[in-house]
C-alpha cells in the first residue's frame, strides 16, 4: 500500500519534471530565434532591396517582398552601366583589395609567428621589455600616426600604391599577430626546440620543420583576424589611397556618397554586400578548419 | 680517459647563482644520477653538459676534449626529457631518425639504425603513429629511441619518469636499468626521487644550492652520508638526527643526547679524526630501519623510550618515540604491536650510525 502511495508521487514528480523541462525548452528557442532575427535582420532588408528595381523601392515598404529575381543592381554594381567618364563600379577596386589583402596578411603573419617564435623559444636579455614595446602597438590609435607614415610611404616613393597599403597594413598588424603566436608558444614546451637542437637543426629548421607544423589553430585564427581587419580597413586606404589604386571600402564609400542623380539604393545594398563577401567567406571556410584544429589537441608531444 | 668531465664550474643567471665551482668526473660506463631537491642546480647543470645552456665559468671535457664551446649536435651526446619532447607533427619514425637526417647520415644507414633500435625498443609496430596516439609508456620508448639510434658517447636523462603514474615508472624505471645493463654507455640522470637515484645510479652526485654535497656510490650515500643534508634527504623516512655531545672517559668516548641521562657508547665509531672530541657538539644520526624491537648483535645498544604516534603503512609501520624531548622514528614490521603511551625497550644498531659535528654539519 505504501509502496503504491510512494511510486504514485513519484510519477506525479516526473510529470511535473517534464512539464517544466519542456517550458524551458521552448523558452529557450523562442529566446533564441528572437535573438537570431534581430542579428539578421539588417542583411534581409540589405538582400531584399538590392533585388527590387528602384520602382518598387519607391513603391514598397522596407520589409516587402520584392517581385522577382533581379540581380540588374548587382551587375551595376561590380561592372558598371559601360558609359564612360563617372562611372564608378566595384570590380577593379576589389582586386586591388585581393592584391593588398593577401599579401599583408600572409608577411603579418609569417613575421608575427617568427617574432613569437624568438620572444618564447630564444629569450634574450630585454624581450619582455621588446614584448611590452609590441604590445603598445595594439593600442595606438591609427590617427596618430596617419601624418608620419605618410611622409614615410613618400620618402619610399611608395605612396598613393597598393605596395604601400601592404606596407602600413603588414607593419600595423605585426603587434596582433606577435601576440596571438607568443601566448600560443608559450604552451608549446621549450623542450621541443631544446631536442630539435640536439638533433642539429637550427633556427629556422626549429621553426618551419617543428614548430609551424604545429600552429594551425593559431594560423587560422591570425588569419582570420588580420582578413577582417585589413579587408574592412577604410583609415588607411581613404588616406595614403585615391583614384585607381584604392581599396573596396574607399571605393564602395566614394561609390555611395558621390552619386549625382537619384539615390539608387539597390546598387548601394549589393555595393555592401559585395564589399562584406569576402571576410564571410573566411569565416566559413576558416572558421570550421579552426574549430577542428582547436578539437584535435595534437600540441602535446 | 674520462667520459666527462667538468671542472670549476660556475652559472649564473642575472644576480643569482646557480651552480657554484662544480667538479665531476665519470668513468666509462658509469650511470651517474644527479640527485637533488627542486632549484638545487641539477637540470641546469645538466642542460650545460648537453649544451643548451653557456657557461660563466669553468669547463665541460668530453673524452678528455674541451666541448664548454661547442654546438649541443657536436658534442655527441643525446637527451631525453621529461616531457619526452617528441616532435607533435612527425610519425614516430620522421621523429627518430631526425637527427640522423641532419647530420646527413646515408639513407641506408639510417635505416639500419631504425630498424636496429625500434625493434630493441619494440616500438617496430609504432613507427607510422604520430606521438599523440601514443601511451605515455611507448612515447618514453620513443623518445629514448630517438636518442639511441645516435649512438652517443653519453646519454643525458632530464627526469624522464616524472610525467609517468607510480606503476609505469617502476616499469620503465627497470627498463632503463636493463638498457644501460646492455649497451653499457655513459649516463647522466637527474632525478629528484631518491629512489629512482639508487635503484638506477652506480654513482650519485646529492646537489644542494649548486654545490655537489656527496658524489660517491649508493651504498656509501646511504651508509655514510657526509653531511646532515645528504643524511637527510636520502632514506625515508629519514635518519634521525638527535642533538647531543661527545664525552671522552678513560678513552673511550660516548655520546649523550641534550637533556638525557644515559650514555651511547661511540668506540667502534671510524672517526675522520680522533682529536679534539671531547665536549664536541654533535648530532647523533641513526636511520629509522636500525633501530631495532628484538636484540640482533652482541653490540645493540638498549634504550628505554616512549612511544608517541604510530604510523600503519601495510607491511611496515613507522612509530614516532621520544628520546629526551626529541622525536626519533623507528620502522617496524607491521605484525609486532607495540602500546603507545608507553616505556618501550629498544636496541639502537651502533655499527650503523653516523657522527655530524652541529656546527658544520660535516661528517666527524
Amino acid at each position: 500500500m505504501q509502496d503504491n502511495l510512494k511510486s504514485s508521487s513519484y510519477q506525479q514528480l516526473e510529470q511535473k519534471s517534464k512539464y517544466t523541462n519542456m517550458f524551458l525548452r521552448w523558452f529557450l528557442y523562442f529566446v533564441l530565434i528572437l535573438f537570431a532575427s534581430y542579428f539578421i535582420f539588417p542583411l534581409y532588408v540589405m538582400v531584399v532591396t538590392s533585388l527590387k528595381t528602384m520602382e518598387e523601392i519607391r513603391q514598397g515598404t522596407l520589409l516587402s517582398w520584392p517581385s522577382g529575381l533581379n540581380f540588374d543592381s548587382w551587375a551595376v554594381a561590380w561592372g558598371g552601366r559601360g558609359y564612360g567618364a563617372g562611372d564608378t563600379f566595384l570590380r577593379p577596386y576589389f582586386w586591388n583589395s585581393i592584391k593588398m589583402v593577401v599579401p599583408a596578411v600572409f608577411f603579418s603573419t609569417l613575421i608575427g609567428a617568427m617574432t613569437g617564435y624568438v620572444l618564447t623559444k630564444w629569450r634574450f636579455k630585454g624581450d619582455s621589455w621588446v614584448f611590452l614595446f609590441l604590445l603598445f602597438g595594439c593600442f595606438i590609435p591609427f590617427q596618430a600616426i596617419l601624418l608620419p607614415m605618410a611622409r614615410t610611404l613618400g620618402a619610399l616613393g611608395i605612396s598613393n600604391s597598393i605596395v604601400g597599403l601592404v606596407l602600413v597594413h603588414t607593419v600595423y598588424g605585426i603587434p596582433f599577430t606577435t601576440l596571438f603566436f607568443r601566448n600560443y608558444y608559450v604552451s608549446v614546451p621549450t623542450e621541443l626546440v631544446k631536442a630539435a637542437r640536439i638533433d642539429g637543426a637550427g633556427f629556422f629548421k626549429i621553426f618551419f620543420k617543428i614548430l609551424l607544423p604545429i600552429s594551425a589553430p593559431i594560423i587560422v585564427v591570425t588569419v582570420i583576424w588580420q582578413f577582417t581587419q585589413i579587408w574592412n580597413d577604410f583609415l588607411f586606404g581613404s588616406t595614403f589611397s585615391f583614384g585607381e589604386a584604392a581599396p573596396i571600402q574607399v571605393a564602395l564609400n566614394n561609390m555611395v556618397l558621390s552619386s549625382t542623380s537619384v539615390k539608387e539604393y539597390n546598387v548601394d545594398m549589393a555595393s555592401a554586400i559585395i564589399a562584406g563577401v569576402p571576410t564571410l567567406i573566411v569565416y566559413v571556410l576558416a572558421g570550421k578548419y579552426f574549430i577542428r584544429g582547436l578539437t584535435s589537441g595534437a600540441v602535446k608531444g | 680517459m674520462k667520459t666527462l668531465k667538468i671542472e670549476d664550474l660556475s652559472k649564473n643567471f642575472g644576480s643569482t647563482e646557480v651552480l657554484r665551482k662544480i667538479n665531476l668526473e665519470i668513468d666509462e660506463g658509469n650511470f651517474l644520477v644527479l640527485l637533488g631537491p627542486s632549484g638545487c642546480g641539477k637540470s641546469t647543470l645538466l642542460n650545460i653538459i648537453a649544451g643548451l645552456e653557456t657557461i660563466n665559468e669553468g669547463n665541460v671535457f668530453i673524452d678528455d676534449y674541451n666541448v664548454s664551446k661547442v654546438e649541443p649536435k657536436d658534442r655527441n651526446i643525446a637527451m631525453v626529457f621529461q616531457s619526452y619532447a617528441l616532435y607533435p607533427s612527425m610519425n614516430v619514425r620522421e621523429n627518430m631518425i631526425f637527427g640522423l637526417k641532419q647530420a646527413k647520415t646515408s639513407k641506408e644507414k639510417i635505416e639500419q639504425q631504425l630498424e636496429k633500435v625500434s625493434k630493441f625498443l619494440q616500438v617496430d609496430q609504432l613507427l607510422e603513429r604520430k606521438p599523440s596516439q601514443l601511451s605515455g609508456g611507448q612515447r618514453q620508448r620513443v623518445a629514448i629511441g630517438r636518442a639511441l639510434v645516435r649512438e652517443p658517447r653519453i646519454f643525458l636523462f632530464d627526469e624522464p619518469l616524472s610525467n609517468l603514474d607510480a606503476k609505469l615508472r617502476v616499469e620503465m624505471r627497470r627498463e632503463i636499468k636493463k638498457l644501460h645493463q646492455q649497451l653499457k654507455t655513459t649516463v647522466v640522470y637527474v632525478t629528484h626521487d631518491q629512489t629512482e637515484a639508487m635503484s638506477l645510479g652506480t654513482r650519485i652526485a646529492i646537489m644542494n644550492h649548486g654545490v655537489i654535497q656527496q658524489n660517491d656510490t649508493p651504498e656509501n650515500i646511504y651508509n655514510k652520508p657526509s653531511n646532515t643534508f645528504v643524511a637527510d634527504f636520502i632514506g625515508s623516512p629519514s635518519m634521525n638526527l638527535i642533538k647531543g655531545s661527545l664525552k671522552e672517559s678513560s678513552g673511550e668516548i660516548s655520546f649523550t643526547a641534550n637533556g638525557s641521562n644515559f650514555e651511547i657508547p661511540v668506540k667502534g665509531y671510524e672517526f675522520k679524526d680522533k682529536s679534539n672530541l671531547s665536549n664536541k657538539e654533535v648530532f647523533f644520526g641513526i636511520r629509522p630501519e636500525h633501530i631495532y624491537f628484538k636484540k640482533s648483535n652482541e653490540s645493540d645498544f638498549e634504550v628505554t623510550l616512549r612511544a608517541d604516534l604510530s604510523e600503519y603503512i601495510g607491511h611496515e609501520q613507522i612509530m614516532t618515540f621520544d628520546y629526551a624531548n626529541q622525536e626519533i622514528l623507528a620502522k617496524f614490521p607491521s605484525t609486532i604491536k607495540i602500546e603507545l603511551a608507553k616505556e618501550t625497550k629498544l636496541y639502537f644498531d651502533l655499527t650503523q650510525t653516523s657522527l655530524f659535528d652541529a656546527q658544520t654539519e660535516e661528517r666527524i
